[in-house]
């Protein structure tokens, strides 16, 4: 089986060092999708529906296409004609000016048969709601798990908690909307794409044009974050690639910012109605939940409850509810920030009742060993001792408190391919169809490659995001580097023998002797007389090297542990909670980059304090409509709000390579709730923890 | 346990599928239509559902009106640009002059994803119109690397990794630039301040902080 070497002779791999794209993206160099602009593009836009829920009788375009400039007005973009919620897609056009393009929009005509709607959870739940779909009912058929014998096991408890806990719908709020650049090129499309995934987005775009994948290339340089929401194909790329056949000229067709919060996907929300329940010794033994949550017009809200402790007796029964809203997406650790919302002040308010310390509580609970570790660790660290021993122990109007919660991810890699083309002047291509989301891909490819090689990682040209390039999967479940860095090891060690096989050849060695260290060839025990890394390539003659790899066992694995701890300072006088500092310990095998590593964990905490305290996706109960589609009513952290945040990356190189995409943004919201009510004494039950909320909690 | 422990990858998309579209080779199948009433409009192509104009249209700019032909003075270059009123700096810039640095993120002043300088201020595209910005001096990302080097502030960027996707970098350092221009020594306070109106969804907040105050220390003042 395939092995990293030792930490200790690493170069690369381990340390940390600035991404090889960094001055492209800090310099405005780097063209993402929302860049481009070919030679005769035209701009495309959407119109969106204004109604909740419709049918769309007739739609007259002659105004719009009467406007200068515009060139073509798709007016059959929808599937079926129903309309199922405000935004979805009644039509589109191409205009030579993205002005002219709004202003077509403006003026198609559309006569619509306006139906009744639902776009509260709960509402929707009511049988005599109006239906999302007309043949079933909004609530669909639970989902049920159960586990041991949980009647049993409550007879049993010395301790219950019961309670109904909240969570918001949250919109992923790429800066970079969804959206295409399609040209044709005869019978074959090209689709620039800000996709998580870009073989996902060619499959998906092949299919629905009803056309062969050989003749779809998806290609994404860069993109401008996606964190679960670009995985698929989207209508849009289908879209673009019909108005740019209609007018025989590339198109960009990018989502408006209100189209982005309202179609481009969402974390559902969920009620949770919980029992759960633990012996007098401090053990867990009873888990039970209800829950619901919509995902709009799509499936799957589901809560990935219980999380993180174990517990031999358990139930879920999960609801999912249609409602006349956008669907919801994968969305950074899918199911799991919203449950460990609950599950996590659910531990707590079960070590109260036995008198326990929250910590000690979970220590009893939890078999995962690592965590075990990384508790202890961050426990000193962040000074979990010195915590006042009962809640809501500050005097005075701001109040102080500490709160702490488990991170778990499973998912490892597989499934990725590779080329390496080492040319006869020295330089070394490596071609991989994966993608840069923003972790540093490309720059993990470098390295491992420069790593293997034993060359400086600015000597490989590192080629990603084209579906030219050999298959990798989509960015996703935090699978990339796990399968990308073992088929790039997998490569290199292959061009590396062919290269040892050369200079063998030439020194008139056996292979066994020839080494190859420091980017130079040479016989073992005589490196003076060695073939520098150029003339070792020279050797070719004019014909490249070009080798294939692909993902191994060995060199990854699955499943992370992870845990967070936050301070907070509570104005009781306003309501408004102030994080003060965060601190999380997050293990992922071996680490490829140490800098962009702890920047993901940041980046997964600061998503969660967002999510925590800011975030809200509001729909109008009367007209049907996304109320905040803007950032200036839909709050995302911003500079003011920052705490200080630690981020601690728990070495396991052993291991091998193990994604941490998604599991630092699962319990951050969990802790900082905590933090709350040992600040307060008051529970919060719903997210996000705005003013007014702990204000009524404050007063209740 | 979960949808996503099974699959590492949860799809969980609309109920309906994304369009059956129609199958490209419709579009052979045009016939065409006149259209009557709109002066401007010539033959039109209609089929199902597609309406497009034919290529034998004349040309759109001879019944263009309303639109000025300008010189925006970027980055030390004069550029001529032909803009509508409306026409924000920002669209100018992206669309016209591509000039891609400055980010479209909000349109609409919220993001600062669109930051530039002009006349050394920090201005949001978005929110000035490209005739406003006529005859000033605008400085974007771009323009602040010389002779092929990276302003201490963009190498500040990259070695204290204050970028992520990096769609939001560019604003970002602009605001630092600005903010390092008028205060050479700041405070981690006032470099919050500065960014406070910039945004950023990969988390690269407490970088940034990080990376402006390294820029304060080895070159805070630029040149
Ligand atoms: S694009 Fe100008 S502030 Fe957002
Ligand atoms: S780095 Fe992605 S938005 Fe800031």
């Amino acid at each position: 089986m395939a092995k990293w070497k030792p930490l200790d002779q690493m170069t690369y791999l381990g340390k940390g060092y600035a991404r090889l794209d960094g001055p492209g993206k800090a310099s405005g160099a780097v063209k993402y999708t929302y860049d481009l602009k070919l030679p005769g593009m035209l701009y495309g836009a959407l119109l969106s529906s204004p109604h909740p829920a419709a049918t769309i009788k007739r739609i007259d375009a002659s105004a719009a296409l009467a406007l200068p400039g515009v060139k073509a007005v798709l007016t059959d973009v929808h599937p079926t004609g129903t309309l199922r919620y405000a935004g979805e897609e009644v039509a589109a056009v191409a205009a030579t000016s993205p002005e002219i393009a709004a202003d077509a929009l403006e003026r198609i005509k559309v006569e619509y048969d306006v139906l009744p709607f639902v776009v509260d959870l709960e509402t929707a739940m009511k049988p005599e709601a109006p239906r999302v779909y007309a043949e079933q009912s909004n609530v669909r058929e639970p989902r049920v798990e159960s586990e041991g014998d949980l009647a049993a096991a409550f007879a049993q408890a010395a301790v219950i908690v019961e309670g109904t806990y909240r969570t918001q719908v949250q919109v992923h709020a790429c800066l970079e909307v969804h959206g295409s650049v399609a040209k044709w090129e005869g019978d074959e499309l090209i689709v620039w794409d800000s996709t998580q995934g870009v073989y996902a987005s060619r499959d998906g775009i092949a299919k629905f044009l009803n056309i062969e994948q050989s003749k779809v290339r998806v290609i994404c340089d860069y993109m401008g974050g996606g964190f679960g929401s670009k995985l698929q194909a989207g209508r849009y790329s289908v879209i673009a690639a019909r108005l740019a056949k209609a007018t025989g000229a590339p198109v960009k067709l990018m989502l408006s910012r209100p189209q982005d919060s309202i179609s481009a996907g969402n974390r559902p929300n969920l009620i949770a109605e919980i029992k759960a329940g633990a012996t007098r010794a401090g053990k867990l033994i009873a888990f039970s939940a209800k829950t619901y949550g919509t995902a709009g017009i799509g499936n799957n809200a589901r809560p990935a409850l219980p999380l993180a402790y174990d517990v031999p007796n358990s139930r879920t029964e999960h609801y999912d509810v249609y409602t006349n809203a956008g669907a919801a997406r994968a969305f950074r650790a899918p199911g799991c920030p919203q449950a460990s919302f609950v599950m996590e002040q659910v531990m707590d308010e079960l070590a109260e009742k036995l008198n326990l310390d929250p910590l000690d509580f979970r220590l009893q609970n939890d078999s995962n060993e690592t965590r075990q570790q990384q508790w202890k660790m961050a426990a000193a660290r962040f000074g979990w001792s010195k915590r006042a021993p009962r809640p809501n122990a500050s005097r005075g109007v701001i109040k102080r408190g500490m709160g702490l919660g488990a991170a778990v991810w499973w998912p490892g890699g597989r499934g990725t391919q590779a080329q390496m083309t080492i040319l006869p002047d020295g330089g070394i291509e490596v071609r991989c169809g994966t993608q840069d989301i923003g972790t540093g891909t490309r720059t993990l490819v470098a390295a491992v490659a420069a790593e293997e090689l034993g060359v400086p990682i600015a000597s490989i040209k590192a080629m990603i995001g084209d579906t030219e390039y050999p298959y990798s999967g989509a960015s996703g479940g935090s699978t990339t580097a796990p399968s990308v860095a073992p088929a790039i090891k997998n490569v290199a060690e292959k061009a590396k023998d062919k290269l040892t096989e050369v200079a063998a050849q030439h020194f008139g060695a056996a292979r066994t002797e020839v080494q190859l260290a420091d980017g130079r060839a040479f016989v073992k025990g005589n490196a003076k007389n060695a073939l520098s890394w150029k003339q070792l390539c020279a050797l070719f003659g004019t014909m490249p090297l070009v080798v294939h790899g692909e993902w191994v066992e060995g060199l990854s694995s699955a499943g992370v542990a992870g845990c967070q701890f936050a301070e907070v300072e509570v104005d009781t006088e306003t309501g408004v909670v102030t994080v003060l500092r965060m601190l999380a310990v997050q293990d992922c095998g071996l680490v490829l980059n140490r800098l962009t590593a702890e920047s993901q964990v940041i980046g997964g905490v600061i998503q969660g304090i967002s999510y925590a305290l800011y975030e809200d996706r509001l729909m109008d109960p009367l007209t049907g409509v996304l109320i905040n589609p803007t950032f200036e009513n839909y709050k995302i952290v911003g500079a003011l709000e920052m705490p200080k945040i630690e981020a601690i990356i728990y070495d396991q190189p052993e291991r091998g390579v193990i994604g941490i995409g998604e599991p630092p943004t699962i319990p951050t919201a969990a802790a900082i709730a905590n933090a709350v009510y040992h600040a307060t004494g008051k529970r919060m039950r719903a997210l996000p923890m705005t003013p007014d909320r702990v204000l009524a909690a404050l007063h209740s | 346990m979960q949808d996503q422990n099974e699959s590492p990858v949860p799809i969980h998309d609309t109920a309906e599928s994304p369009p059956a579209e129609e199958p490209s080779s419709k579009i052979s199948r045009r016939h065409f239509l006149k259209l009557s009433g709109g002066g401007a409009v010539g033959t039109v192509i209609l089929t199902a559902g597609v309406h497009a104009k034919a290529a034998a249209l004349p040309p759109d700019a001879e019944v263009f009106s309303g639109s000025v032909s300008l010189q925006l003075k970027v980055n030390g270059q004069r550029r001529s640009v032909t803009v509508e009123p409306r026409t924000t700096l920002l669209s100018a810039l992206r669309n016209q002059l591509e000039v891609t640095g400055c980010k479209e993120v909000c349109n609409r002043g919220e993001c600062g994803a669109c930051t530039v300088l002009v006349n050394g201020k920090p201005v949001l595209a978005c929110m000035m119109l490209a005739l406003d910005a006529a005859g000033q001096e605008i400085v974007t990302v771009e323009g602040l690397v010389q002779n092929g080097k990276l302003d201490p502030v963009q190498q500040a960027f990259v070695d204290h990794d204050a970028l992520m996707c990096g769609f939001c970098t560019p604003g970002f350092v602009m605001s630092v630039r600005a903010l390092l221009d008028r205060n050479p020594n700041p405070t981690e306070a006032e470099v919050r301040q500065a960014v406070a109106g910039n945004l950023c969804r990969c988390g690269t907040y407490p970088r940034v902080f990080e990376a402006a105050l390294a820029a304060a220390q080895t070159a805070g003042k630029r040149g």
